[in-house]
């Protein structure tokens, strides 16, 4: 029972990082209809520029300053790369963000090489918080779970109660009259891009130090953060939060409780065959639930594709 | 015409370029020919955006392997019909996936495409029987039954077993496009909705598209099978995929011939840079965002955007136009190359390793002296670019008029 408390603190850390990336790619969709394959990278940039400016400022400036940094480039990347390519069609627009991730992750090799970055925990949050039954739980998990909380309450705040929000609504929906009541919508969607990919770099600054901070680390996410969207439903904010934490704790579980396939197949009435040697099936009798817990989530994703193609809180199906 | 050509190309190259590593380069140009060709099928011609295309080559490629060492039913048939079954096991994956993947076009299908591929790719870490783990599988393309005395020893027996199958799927592709469906896949890929007043069903058009797309992805597999006896994780997972995008995106997908130019130039172009920098993945990126940027049709699209000047007979004026222009931005490029990769060396050179070569001369690049001249390079080349560009636009206008008003 207590290790289900510790799983689920640790599966409730993973599912919120995944918001915030979610949550800001979710934005820019409904916005523009596209999907922001560079999102990903942004978090990236965010954790290196988090790690360069700590190690020169510390930590809470580095908190502060690199998604102002994120944020002005993403809105850069929208006035001059993404506004451009817009007029050929949505397809190379999505092939132009592929384009970029990939020219960042080769950017930051070139910039900091290819080995990790020692980016650690500030020694501030550097003690355990408090611990359950043997199983300590650090300060610094606890922080990531309060900072990505106040940013999804600030996000919902200014999305539904002030006018800023009010009318980044209204433009993601009816550009057109928004346009004309006289509002500058290319600059509504220029800093939704920017705010989006903000959000991404706090992720990446406050993640760095814990999930690692090295070249590959943007599509070791990114993937599984589009998968997040597609499952929630593209557009969807709510969407977005219900199947961050539900991959969040779906893979924590899967990896942390030890669930034979042999077992189940037994259980459900199949037996195990005698020979396995040349059974060209003999890897799926073997297999254990850490081993498939990094795939879960497209295995979930393409089950919620064939039966429900809109996601989980979708309206849209394109 | 063109394919006469071509075949006739194909059929002298080895008596050019004997050596082995030019061998060994074209029989690559030739596999990346063929996938191109078949990615092109669904990007081009469908307007399907697939993030996880290596994964149909690959599953053809381990059919392949696995049909490779099941020796009693490999000695009973020639070599040369092995891309066939390459094919058949990509297009009945393309069968299994499309069935879902093709509902919508856009992004939903390039999300399911990236999914499936991810998918794919770790579960064959995972399923070692099949996909042989880490280590992959390999096996030997001679065990196969003669054809006509021929055991596939040498590498140009290879080559020219590659390069019939380039210019049949090639050819068999081409006719493709041209069929009622391939025609409908073109519509669809426009105007989905006005297809399906028609009478057409868009999802059953791009289905068939997919799935032919699979069967040509298979076969290409099938060739990366015999010429290099061995199959990884690398040639499904989404590096490949990516590869794909970009060769295809570079050739040009508007026109049938852009992804065979894209698989040229981009096999030439990795070839010549990865043996002499260690950032040409870093280049390579450079060059697509820049392709997606400025020119949406890739090679092709520049290549045909001279036909109306040619037609007029006008290309010649803009000969020297173009001399003036891209000589100094080529030099330009060069001077930033030289720049980037003085940064780099400085970064992560080895410590106390002050000398680098760059262009055949070796200088200190701690030194200011170099960063200067490459300075002074850079900026000089684009400056002169940019002077002679309003010229080189006022020489295409012309070039592109059919008849000059006389002043």
């Amino acid at each position: 029972m207590d290790l289900v408390l510790v799983n689920l603190i640790d599966g409730l850390v993973f599912g919120l990082l995944l918001f915030m990336l979610s949550s800001g790619l979710t934005l820019i969709f409904s916005m523009m209809g596209v999907l922001n394959f560079a999102h990903a990278s942004f978090y990236m940039l965010g954790a290196y520029f988090g790690y360069q400016i700590s190690v020169a400022l510390g930590f809470w400036m580095a908190l502060l300053i690199a998604p102002v940094i994120i944020g002005v480039l993403g809105a850069g990347v929208e006035r001059y790369g993404l506004r451009r390519v817009h007029q050929y069609g949505h397809v190379p627009e999505l092939i132009f963000t592929f384009g970029l991730a990939l020219l960042i992750e080769e950017l930051v090799q070139f910039i900091w090489g290819r080995n990790q970055m020692p980016y650690s925990v500030p020694e501030v949050l550097n003690f355990t918080a408090f611990s359950i039954s043997g199983n300590f739980i650090p300060a610094y998990k606890i922080f990531m779970i309060f900072i990505s909380i106040g940013i999804f309450l600030g996000l919902l705040y200014i999305l539904t109660k002030t006018r800023v929000g009010m009318i980044i609504q209204a433009a993601l929906s009816y550009p057109r009259t928004v346009e004309a009541l006289g509002h500058n919508v290319p600059l509504i969607f220029m800093g939704v891009f920017g705010v989006g990919t903000a959000l991404a770099g706090v992720a990446g600054v406050i993640a760095g130090p814990v999930l690692g901070t090295f070249p590959g680390m943007a599509f070791v996410l990114g993937a599984i953060v589009f998968v997040t969207i597609v499952i929630g439903g593209l557009g969807s904010l709510w969407g977005a939060l219900v199947a961050s934490l539900l991959i969040g704790w779906m893979t924590t579980f899967a990896k942390a409780y030890t669930i034979r396939f042999e077992d189940i197949l037994n259980f459900i009435g199949v037996s195990t065959p005698e020979n396995m040697d040349d059974n060209l099936f003999r890897d799926f009798w073997s297999l254990t639930s850490p081993q498939i817990a990094d795939i879960l989530p497209y295995i979930l994703m393409v089950a919620i594709l064939i039966f429900r193609p809109a996601g989980l809180f979708g309206k849209r199906t394109k | 015409m063109p394919w006469l050509i071509a075949a006739v190309l194909l059929a002298i190259m080895p008596q050019i370029f004997s050596n082995n590593s030019a061998l060994t380069i074209m029989n690559q140009m030739s596999i990346t020919i063929v996938f191109a060709l078949a990615y092109n099928m669904l990007l081009g011609q469908g307007g399907m955006l697939s993030f996880g295309h290596a994964v149909y080559g690959g599953v053809g490629g381990f059919a392949c392997m696995h049909i490779m060492n099941n020796s009693g039913f490999f000695e009973s048939i020639p070599l040369v019909i092995l891309p066939l079954f390459g094919g058949l096991f990509g297009m009945g994956l393309a069968l299994i996936i499309g069935s879902f993947s093709t509902r919508s076009a856009g992004t939903t299908f390039a999300m399911i495409s990236l999914g499936v591929g991810e998918l794919i790719a770790a579960s064959s870490l995972i399923f070692v029987a099949f996909f042989g783990g880490e280590g992959g599988i390999s096996g030997d393309r001679t065990d196969a039954l003669p054809f006509f005395g021929i055991e596939f020893l040498q590498q140009e027996q290879v080559y020219y077993l590659t390069a019939a199958w380039v210019l049949i799927s090639a050819g068999l592709m081409y006719l493709w496009s041209r069929t009622p469906v391939g025609r409908m896949a073109n519509a669809v890929r426009d105007n989905p909705e006005r297809a399906e007043f028609l009478g057409y069903s868009a999802r059953w058009v791009r289905y068939y598209s997919f799935v032919a797309s699979g069967f040509f992805a298979g076969v290409s597999g099938g060739l990366f099978a015999i010429n290099y006896e061995i199959l990884t994780e690398e040639n499904l997972n989404a590096v490949s995929s990516g590869i794909i995008l970009l060769v295809t995106f570079l050739g040009g997908v508007g026109f049938f011939f852009g992804p065979i130019l894209g698989a040229i130039a981009f096999t030439l172009l990795q070839t010549v840079l990865s043996l002499s920098t260690e950032l040409w993945a870093f280049y390579a990126g450079m060059l697509f965002v820049a392709t997606v940027m400025f020119f949406p049709g890739g090679l092709a699209g520049l290549i045909m955007m001279h036909l109306p000047a040619l037609r007029l007979g006008k290309l010649r004026l803009l000969f020297i136009p173009y001399l003036k222009t891209l000589l100094p931005a080529a030099i330009g490029i060069f001077g930033l190359a030289a720049l980037i990769e003085m940064t780099f060396h400085v970064r992560h050179g080895a410590t106390g390793d002050n000398e680098m070569t760059l262009f055949w001369t070796t200088f200190d690049s701690y030194s200011i002296v170099p960063w200067l001249v490459a300075g002074a390079i850079t900026l000089v080349g684009f400056g002169i670019a940019r002077v002679t560009a309003p010229a080189l636009k006022d020489a295409w206008n012309e070039a592109n008029t059919a008849q000059r008003a006389k002043s």
